[in-house]
């Protein structure tokens, strides 16, 4: 956020507020927030962080240590879509590997990275509990079951 | 067993697999179907949770005639309404075939895979709407409940699941009674129960499956778990991942609470109950109990030392009492039934069934319940129906990141809590991974370390280094540059992480090590001493690429596909790999249409 103005400001944090208020504003709330933030901004930028930790009456370095303890919370902006790859027992014995290889290629980014054009973020986690289909993916709240590389391309251009 | 809900009905699987298979289409096609004949006062039509065979969703089961049609797409519908529900034909073709004798089977009774199971955790999973209460109250739902509230006193409740002999279905097999007498005998004011749905373990999807088929029964177990310690307030800790679990879950505690099976007075008592959800957010070590409490009270989730147990200090340091959801899914059937209906079943000292995931290079993924004590022949073999692709067995995987690989000789072990530690694995939470002649078991080693590593919270010492340098060395010998006495160095190392670490997560972070060396010491050697991988996987180690003669078609499908030209042939020729130019990307192996590319 690069606005300066107090209007602005107030525009931009009138959310958090929100999310705020529905808490009694204690420790114990602090990963709901944050969670419910980040679904607000799609991220968890530092202004924001500084907000919560004031309104729930904790140190920034208290907020900041949980946010990147938990690999669900990101500080850096994300995709319009998160494909999430199954590098599970389940689906690395069933070839998990190749299908994260093909994304890379495809998309032409790392594990946990984000394409220029902001359309994907890609990730590798460690079970989606789908392990029946092995290989499988999951693009935002989307399962795809029983992949063989062919199928990256197609998938791609689904959500493109 | 269960009666039909409804004198007419259709079943239509949705889980998250089918929901991925496409059930919804299914289901959306049904519902057209029906309304199109005038059917759908006649016929319900129900969407129900998983029905375990996820190898063959979406699945669709007539009832009461119990017909088991699957991997249905909507195309297929119009033909199961018009000819199976109006005419009373069944739709013979996509009936379930048996892999072996090739024979049509149409009750799903009748099918390898649900013949040898016995059912108590999974008994509605797929039967009913887990969305309506009612459903689940026909099926003697919050019965368990209602007789713990008005029969029983809570050191009965508690007495009564001691006798059952059940034992925590999250991992360590603690023995459930006894843990509810700690937090009974505890002192406090307040007192928590938690029901740990945090399903870590890669190759796991019971809990995930019980809460979103069965969600009730999960609220019943914990609500006579509350009675028992004298608690008035529980959480649900679920992982993120598990975005369906937790929406029928919240929907499930709502109607619970209009019921009044949950809240102010329960059952008319004097007991109340408060129950609420936290979601997970994505750390493997927040399965672990302390953690786990840390992460609700807000926390980074990290272990704390114990002693104190939850039971004396737990959520925010009260009394509390932690199961996992199979566990507290158990316990409503022990209430209702009397314990002597659970321990009749099972071994000696491991009581009542266990849910399995049973996945890998195995024919028939999926769900499965079988009472303790079968063996892994009879699950692997009897319910799986083998191994996938005609393909030689070599090993299975049992317990996730704490548990250990077992070769064939062991396949005829009863599974309990005790043979399986005996035998170097754990039960873990029952995740079975199948591993065929193509795995490695040193890459299958490095796999789980590789995930403890970057799991570790890093609290401990032991784990947060030890781990990196298990991993380590383990890569080098994947890579083949293994030295001599690293075989010794891993074991050294996997004892003194064994005994020295802070959790659970450090202390069983080993044993997929130590269990390969035990049974698979082979394939480390031929990494180590020959440079081989038998298993044909570790990639530095695989020979050069070559086309087998016989079979190249002469398409130039590889030729148009290689990056650096490293392939020579004329169409309709057999084509041959220059190895020195080659630079093994793998491209022609994915074009070729026989085959024909292989390693030696
Ligand atoms: C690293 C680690 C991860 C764990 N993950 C889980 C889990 O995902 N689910 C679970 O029920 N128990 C898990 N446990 C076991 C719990 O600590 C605890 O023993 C269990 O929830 C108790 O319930 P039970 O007695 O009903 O099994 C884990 C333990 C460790 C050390
Ligand atoms: S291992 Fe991939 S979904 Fe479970």
């Amino acid at each position: 956020m690069n606005c300066t103005c107090e209007e602005n400001r107030e525009k931009y944090f009138a959310p958090l507020k929100e999310i705020l208020k529905q808490y009694e504003g204690t420790q114990k709330d602090l990963i709901p927030v944050l969670q419910n933030s980040q679904e607000e901004y799609g991220y968890l930028p530092a202004e924001v962080l500084a907000e919560i930790a004031a309104g729930l009456n904790l140190p920034f370095s208290r907020v900041y240590g949980v946010v990147t303890f938990y690999s669900q919370f990101h500080l850096e902006p994300r995709g319009e879509n998160i494909i999430r790859i199954c590098m599970g027992t389940a689906c690395h014995v069933r070839g998990g590997t190749k299908i994260l290889e093909k994304f890379k290629k495809e998309l032409d980014i790392e594990a946990n990275e984000t394409t220029e054009d902001l359309k994907f973020t890609m990730e590798s986690v460690a079970c989606i509990g789908a392990c029946g289909l092995a290989p499988v993916i999951m693009v935002n709240d989307n399962t795809h079951g029983r992949l063989v590389p062919d199928d990256v391309p197609e998938i791609i251009t689904q959500y493109a | 067993m269960k009666e039909t809900i409804h004198s007419s009905q259709i079943l239509v699987c949705g889980g998250t697999g089918c929901i991925s298979s496409g059930c919804e289409e299914v289901k959306n096609a049904l519902e057209d179907e029906l309304n199109k004949n005038n059917l759908s006062e006649e016929i319900k039509l129900v969407q129900t949770g998983c029905h375990g065979f996820c190898e063959k969703g979406p699945i669709v089961i007539t009832y009461p005639d119990g017909v088991f049609y699957c991997e249905i797409k909507p195309e297929d519908i119009e033909e199961i309404v018009t000819e199976h529900i109006k005419e009373n034909n069944i739709v013979e073709r996509l009936l379930y075939q048996d892999p072996i004798s090739k024979e049509k089977i149409a009750n799903y009774k009748e099918i390898d895979f649900y013949k040898k199971q016995q059912q108590i955790a999974l008994i509605n999973c797929g039967y009913i709407d887990p969305l309506e209460i009612d459903d689940y109250k026909k099926q003697d739902g919050y019965l368990g409940l209602k007789k713990a509230l008005t029969e029983l006193e809570p050191e009965e409740v508690v007495q009564e699941v001691k006798e059952s002999g059940l034992r925590g279905r999250g991992g360590g097999g603690f023995p459930t009674g006894l843990k509810w007498q700690f937090a009974r005998d505890a002192q406090g004011d307040k007192k928590y129960v938690i029901c740990n749905a945090d399903e870590g373990d890669p190759g796991a999807f019971m809990d995930r499956s019980l809460l979103e088929s069965d969600p009730h029964r999960i609220i019943e177990g914990m609500v006579i778990n509350a009675y028992a310690i004298g608690a008035d307030e529980g959480y649900v800790y679920v992982r993120a991942e598990y975005p369906l679990a937790i929406e029928r879950l919240q929907r499930a505690i709502e109607q619970a609470n209009e019921e009044g099976v949950l809240g102010e007075n329960i059952f008319g008592s004097n007991f109340s109950f408060e129950l609420h959800i936290k979601a997970g957010a994505g750390a493997f070590v927040c399965g672990e109990e302390t953690a786990l409490m840390a992460s609700i009270e807000g926390e980074r989730g990290m272990p704390r030392p114990r002693p104190p147990f939850p039971a004396q200090k737990g959520l925010w340091g009260k009394p509390s009492n932690i199961n996992n959801v199979e566990t507290l899914a158990n316990v409503p059937y022990i209430i209702l039934e009397g314990a002597e209906a659970f321990n009749s079943i099972g071994t000696e000292n491991s009581k009542g069934t266990k849910v399995f995931a049973l996945t890998g290079k195995i024919n028939n993924t999926g769900l499965v319940e079988v009472p303790m004590g079968i063996s892994m022949q009879e699950i692997i073999y009897d319910i799986g129906g083998g191994i996938s692709d005609g393909k030689e067995f070599k090993a299975v995987q049992i317990g996730g990141p704490s548990g250990g690989c077992l070769p064939e000789d062991k396949l005829e072990l009863p599974i309990d809590y005790d043979s399986l530690i005996e035998a170097g694995a754990m039960m873990g939470s029952g995740g079975l991974v199948v591993m065929d002649e193509d795995t490695c078991m040193v890459d299958v080693a490095s796999f789980f370390l590789d995930f403890t590593q970057s799991e570790s919270c890093g609290k401990c010492t032991p784990c947060r280094e030890g781990t990196r340098l298990m991993l380590k060395i383990l890569n080098r010998i994947t890579a083949g540059e293994g030295q001599a006495g690293d075989i010794e160095r891993l074991e050294r190392l996997s004892y003194n992480i064994k005994d020295t670490s802070l959790c659970g997560l450090g202390q069983t972070a080993p044993n997929p090590v130590l269990s390969t060396l035990k049974y698979f010491r082979d394939e480390y050697e031929a990494h180590i001493q020959q440079r081989k991988c038998p298993g044909g996987v570790c990639p530095e180690l695989l020979g050069d690429f070559k086309i087998d003669a016989e079979a190249c078609v002469g398409c130039t499908s590889c030729k148009d596909a290689c990056p650096v030209e490293a392939i020579a042939g004329a169409k309709k020729e057999a084509h041959r790999i220059r190895s020195e130019v080659c630079i093994a990307c793998e491209n022609c192996v994915d074009e070729c249409p026989v085959d024909a590319i292989f390693r030696e």
